[in-house]
């Protein structure tokens, strides 16, 4: 399953210019309110018809302006979760998941039972969705368009209406969404957080643009992207597995540069995850720190540094086969001379990694 | 029994008959008139909202003698009819639906566009996405939820029709049993001498009528007010 796009369309302020691949996977579009993000995803649906280019999902057109096609929205087989979730208000929860079903018959795909299962919903079948909580919501806005069987999902900043309990309650049903059902996803965003949990892919867009486009891991540990990105939102993308759950409330986890001690994990010994760790809460040591309060104590070697805007630079640091990111004062890397080359010592404190920060790998 | 007499009971059977048939038959045309006007951009829409709203404004006497020139046995409309369904409309009970049906429509499009125009265009894009053909979602999620103002346009439309005078006695005139509906009955009742109390009695008929649709839809708008 993979979805080209390369689009042209004049939007109210700059012109929207996107070329986007989507591979298997979650891929994300992310970048600031107004970038274009929504009108590209809106596109994709057929819901925006834009001036030119052309839209195909394994190879089929579903928009084409140099050979008039245009696909209608009800038949390009793709699943939209809005940001508002618009679930039919006349209708019970039941009544809305089931109905994009009788137009999916004949493809195969997860039942009413599967899904409410998964998305844990079963409770609400009989309710009316003006008697559901934000999060309930929008848990039968994702159950209604998977049940529409679609080959791929649209997801436009399904979280961006809940509040951080809310969006912590729905994150791990994402990912479920992704690892067992498997099915792709085109997700908007601008919350780092929610990008460095779910996506595979990253596609960054600034004024309707496309600035950069990757594996999550490496777009989201680029120096070069802490503008758009945010500084206080940089912070890089590592690949671990929990080796340890210990008693004292601590779980270890191997990564490719040594091992991280974060507060406890709900996951078994074994499991795969991923651990964002913010720049601004790494800190640098020439020398091996000595009577520290802080676990984790990476050997690391400086590969990049960037001066931002700010008293601030950005360090991108050699970690095993990934990178972290620090962000320290200017003054403080012209004092220890930071240079690229240098081994120097990460310190991340073990609770500054907050737990929406660690997700399924 | 009830104190009506034959001539009464006509008239009131009739005017039911002409305001049912008037309000059932114009209710697929209202909905079309009240979707277009409040969803759809084309050429000409500001024309088709004042012919709508026209025999609102014109004196009913104006409207039933265009009726006549057009629908009346050397009108254009009249022969089309006449040889195309034999159906003649001047002078009988059918014209008489023509001329209600005229006279209520922009009360039933005007209630059906405001209903219309509460709902949520967003809801019906998300139906389009889950696979759901345009007039699917029409019946299914647009309709639904304007019904209750459906239902208002269409009781409105009723009770006007019911009430329908001017067009209807320029047009069909005023012939017992024909044409003679509850409004020109009681005309005719109050031209003759001791015709009063047979014309307070469809008076009362006809307050009451006309009282029970208003709170009918009343009620209706309001709870579609609540949704």
């Amino acid at each position: 399953m993979s979805l080209t796009l390369d689009i042209r369309h004049s939007l109210a302020g700059f012109p929207l210019e996107v070329a986007v691949e989507a591979p298997e996977g979650v891929t994300a579009l992310f970048g600031r309110s107004g970038a274009g993000k929504t009108s590209v995803i809106k596109a994709v649906a057929g819901l925006l018809h834009p001036d030119a280019g052309r839209i195909s999902l394994d190879g089929a057109s579903l928009f084409d302006s140099t050979a008039r096609v245009n696909v209608p929205p009800h038949k390009r087989q793709l699943g939209y979760v809005f940001q508002d979730a618009r679930l039919f208000p006349h209708m019970t929860v039941r009544a809305n998941l089931t109905y994009g079903t009788r137009f999916a018959r004949e493809r195969p795909g997860p039942s009413l039972e599967d899904v409410a299962t998964l998305l844990d919903i079963s409770p609400l079948l009989d309710r009316r969705p003006d008697t559901l909580s934000g999060g309930e919501t929008q848990r039968v806005a994702i159950g209604r368009a998977l049940l529409a069987r679609p080959r791929m999902l649209l997801m436009d900043e399904p979280l961006a209406a809940l509040d951080a309990a809310r969006k912590a309650e729905i994150l791990p049903y994402l990912e479920r969404l992704r690892d067992e059902l498997r099915v792709p996803m085109l997700y908007v965003s601008h919350s780092v957080a929610e990008i460095a949990r779910l996506a595979t892919t990253v596609v960054v867009m600034e004024q309707g643009r496309v600035v950069t486009a990757g594996p999550a891991e490496t777009v989201l540990s680029d120096p070069a992207l802490t503008r758009q990105i945010g500084v206080r939102q940089a912070g890089a993308l590592l690949p671990a597995t929990v080796t340890r759950q210990h008693s004292d409330g601590l779980t270890e986890l191997a990564i490719s540069g040594g091992r991280l001690f974060l507060p406890q994990m709900s996951l078994e010994e074994g499991a795969k995850t991923r651990v964002r760790v913010l720049a601004q809460d790494v800190l640098l040591s020439t020398q091996e720190p000595q009577g520290m309060s802080a676990l984790n104590i990476l050997p690391v070697t400086v590969a990049d540094i960037r001066p931002g805007d700010g008293p601030g630079t950005i360090c991108q640091l050699q970690c095993g086969s990934d990178h972290i990111l620090a962000r320290i004062t200017r003054r403080s890397a012209e004092a220890l001379n930071i240079h690229p080359g240098q081994q120097v010592y990460a310190v991340i404190k073990s609770v500054s990694v907050d737990p929406v920060d660690v997700g399924r790998g | 029994m009830t104190g009506f007499g034959p001539e009464e009971w006509q008239a009131i059977t009739l005017s039911l008959r002409v305001a049912t048939v008037a309000t059932l038959l114009s209710l697929p045309l209202g909905i079309l008139a009240g979707y277009a006007l409040a969803r759809w951009q084309f050429p000409g829409k500001q024309v088709l909202n004042g012919l709508i709203h026209l025999p609102l404004v014109l004196p009913p006497v104006v409207t039933g003698y265009l009726l006549l020139l057009t629908f009346g046995p050397q009108g254009p409309g009249g022969r089309a009819l006449e040889s195309l369904f034999g159906l003649t409309l001047a002078f009988r009970w059918t014209g008489a639906v023509l001329a209600a049906a005229v006279m209520a429509f922009p009360l039933m499009v005007r209630a059906i566009r405001l209903a219309i125009e509460a709902v949520d265009p967003n809801l019906e894009e998300a139906a389009a996405t889950l696979g759901a053909p345009r007039l699917w979602v029409f019946a299914t999620i647009t309709l639904p939820l304007i019904l209750p103002g459906v239902i208002a346009g269409a009781i409105l439309a009723f009770a006007k029709a019911m009430g329908e005078f001017g067009a209807t006695i320029t047009f069909v005139a005023n012939i017992p049993g024909q044409t003679q509906t509850l409004p020109s009955a009681v005309y005719a009742f109050l031209q003759v001498p001791r015709g009063e109390p047979a014309a307070m009695r469809l008076v009362i008929v006809s307050v009451v009528l006309s009282m029970a649709a208003l709170i009918a839809s009343e009620w209706l708008a309001r709870r579609a007010a609540r949704r």
